[in-house]
């Protein structure tokens, strides 16, 4: 990892400190910086900004509230997707100012595709390992997962994916295009990087989902816990 | 960092702690099978000194006679310090504590004395809290009466357990399936020693050659370390992980005052790097034993069977699935090449998919054929003999003569006997040629699973 960016991280992490967590918007530049695939977002404090960025973006897009105080979102309803207009996003934009500790609101292209969950944490005995999962409705009932120390080398991550149960979702199952998994190894192999340099100060990170299409792996949600 | 040669392989041992009223006391009981039965000099050592049978208790470490390669500390635990001190100052080679009260019962005070002086003087010590270490007919600090023992055999498995209780109990088991141990070493609350020493230690080891270890958990980030050395490590390594279940972690901290840790990260990280780890007391055993009788391939898992008894062949075919073994087809190339060899009677009635069933008509000749025919199958990297003695045409030199015909191909052969004294010559034809021979179907399979398991995942 370039010294840059990780002079930035370790900015963020010391900024972020008294809260607890990295919210989302410096959660996913910091993915980004690092060379991983985020959607196309912006971070709005009024209705009209938040209008302005998704004419930007297009239309539909998904909105979040952006709060120090809310970590888990859908819970209070801080998550709409699929909204198709202005009107549906300044209804949106209404609903989320009004909650605890509201800061902005998250405007971001919908990204589709197989749901997959990407998380690390630092494990007492053997310090950052990363997880990939199955994700969607069924991620806490199955625990579908593959886990490995980081860093990860490029085998590491093929055999987390062919160690899945459901890694037929992976190869295309009922007709739908099989997933890159070349884009999937790369997502795993940066981020168990990313891991390594993070290990002083994070208790864990999650990517949930992670959305994998033909050509692409792409990080929808992101939340980073910190020590 | 320490030099263990002393310690694991001494010639003059002082038994620290001796009792002149409890002749069952650790100390009496170490001294005595170390007096009567072991080759090494041994000086009884008392503070209050006197005579044990006729022999001088000497009053402290500092009047024993020469030097002393090995001292084994049965003291009460607040003594232990000072007596430890007091063998770095006399230039003792190494000390195992078998004393317990200490950290796992809240005096981690005098431990840490202990491993603070030690550490300082680079002087290793095992436990404490533990047996201690058993050399094959060389030294036995186990505070257990001889005859209350089962004593494996000298062989090539080196066996670190974090419980003594475990480690004897699988030298029952060793013994039994005639595993042959070349150390075995109970850490107890490994205060100063601990798996990743031994690990290095006896990688270089010649006398090792496969090394095993009852884990019940790794300080923060130690496991990390020891899977970099395992997975460096030339020589096949075997785990058994206790305190996998929240009930069993907790067990875990009273026991040896360890943490368990979260074991589906430890369980994955460990395949992750090529260690073989045994689900229970029983793959322990079977894994031990594959790896030591036969040298490391690299096995993906792929493998050919041999049988007399379709029975057989369907029952390790299933065991091999649910195991994650594949049990792949076999080219017509390979088929015919088996056919052709194959004797008149046996050839129209034997099964050549696989599993191979060469029926009960089958001889000496056919399972040779059958064995060479798989050894240059392309399809399989592993083969399972599953031999029924029972079987007329099977004369008791088929075990060596497999054995040849596995010499001659570079792929594992495992096999199943029954094991039964009449068929032992058959087993040892085996055994004593780099066959590995375990007394079930199943047994066999988990042979070739702890080969697959040798490379990471």
């Amino acid at each position: 990892m370039p010294s840059v960016l990780k002079q930035k991280m370790k900015d963020l992490f010391e900024q972020a400190g008294a809260d607890g967590w990295v919210m989302e918007p410096q959660a996913k530049e910091l993915l980004r910086d690092a060379g991983l695939a985020v959607p196309d977002f912006a971070c709005a404090d009024t209705a009209d900004a938040a209008v302005a960025a998704a004419d930007k973006i297009g239309y539909p897009v998904a909105a979040k509230v952006v709060s120090a105080r809310i970590v888990h979102k859908s819970d209070v309803g801080g998550v709409a997707v699929n909204l198709a207009d202005e009107s549906a996003l300044r209804e949106a934009f209404g609903r989320f100012s009004a909650m605890d500790g509201f800061a902005a609101m998250l405007v971001e292209e919908m990204v589709a595709g197989v749901e997959m969950i990407i998380g690390a944490k630092i494990d007492h005995q053997f310090g950052p390992v990363v997880l990939l999962g199955i994700g969607g409705t069924g991620v806490e009932i199955y625990q579908d997962v593959a886990i490995r120390m980081a860093p990860l080398t490029d085998q590491d991550a093929a055999s987390m994916m062919n160690t899945l149960v459901g890694r037929r979702l992976l190869d295309g199952y009922r007709g739908a295009a099989p997933v890159d998994r070349a884009a999937l190894a790369k997502t795993l192999v940066v981020f168990s990087e990313l891991t390594m340099a993070a290990a002083d100060w994070i208790e864990s990170i999650d990517l949930n989902p992670v959305m994998c299409t033909a050509d692409a792996c792409v990080i929808a949600d992101a939340r980073i816990m910190l020590a | 960092m320490f030099d263990f040669n002393a310690l694991l392989k001494p010639r003059t041992v002082a038994v620290i702690g001796v009792s002149h009223s409890n002749a069952m006391h650790p100390a009496n009981v170490i001294y005595d099978k170390l007096d009567l039965r072991y080759p090494v000099q041994v000086f009884p050592v008392n503070p209050k000194g006197g005579k044990l049978r006729s022999q001088t208790v000497y009053k402290d470490i500092s009047e024993v006679p020469g030097p002393v390669d090995l001292a084994v500390i049965a003291a009460r635990a607040d003594y232990v310090p000072d007596i430890l001190e007091s063998c770095i100052a006399h230039r003792v080679g190494g000390a195992t504590v078998i004393s317990g009260g200490f950290a796992e019962r809240g005096r981690s005070d005098l431990q840490e004395r202990m491993v603070a002086a030690a550490r300082k003087a680079k002087f290793p010590f095992i436990g404490p809290n533990c047996l201690g270490i058993y050399v094959p007919r060389l030294i036995d600090t186990f505070f257990l009466p001889g005859e209350r023992l089962v004593r494996p055999e000298s062989g090539n498995v080196a066996l670190v357990s974090q419980s003594g209780g475990v480690l004897v109990d699988q030298l029952v088991k060793f013994a039994g399936q005639g595993v042959g141990l070349s150390v075995g070493v109970s850490i107890g609350n490994k205060a100063l020693v601990r798996e990743l020493d031994l690990l290095n230690y006896l990688e270089q080891d010649p006398s090792t050659t496969v090394i095993a270890f009852y884990i019940e958990g790794f300080e923060k980030g130690e496991g990390r370390r020891f899977v970099q050395a395992a997975k460096a490590c030339a020589k096949p390594v075997v785990v058994l992980k206790a305190g996998k279940s929240s009930q069993g972690s907790r067990a875990v901290s009273s026991h040896t005052a360890s943490m368990a840790g979260d074991y589906r990260v430890f369980s994955a990280v460990l395949a992750q790097h090529g260690v073989a780890e045994a689900a229970n007391e029983y793959e322990m055993v079977s894994f031990c034993e594959a790896l030591s009788r036969c040298p490391l391939y690299p096995v993906e898992g792929r493998v050919g069977i041999v049988t007399v008894s379709g029975g057989h062949g369907v029952l390790s075919t299933d065991a091999c699935i649910r195991r994650g073994l594949s049990v792949p087809e076999i080219s017509e190339d390979i088929r015919s090449r088996i056919r052709e060899r194959l004797s008149p009677s046996v050839r129209p009635i034997a099964s050549l998919n696989n599993p191979i069933d060469l029926t009960g008509s089958a001889v000496d000749d056919d399972f040779a054929a059958a064995v060479s025919g798989l050894g240059q199958s392309p399809d399989v990297d592993s083969i399972i003999i599953l031999l029924l003695p029972y079987s007329p045409g099977i004369s008791s030199d088929l075990g060596a003569r497999l054995s040849h015909v596995h010499q001659q191909m570079g792929k594992p052969v495992v096999a199943y006997v029954p094991h039964v004294e009449k068929y032992r010559m058959l087993i040892e034809g085996f055994e004593l040629n780099r066959v590995p021979v375990s007394s079930s179907i199943e047994g066999a399979v988990l042979m070739v699973e702890a080969m697959k398991k040798c490379h990471p995942c």
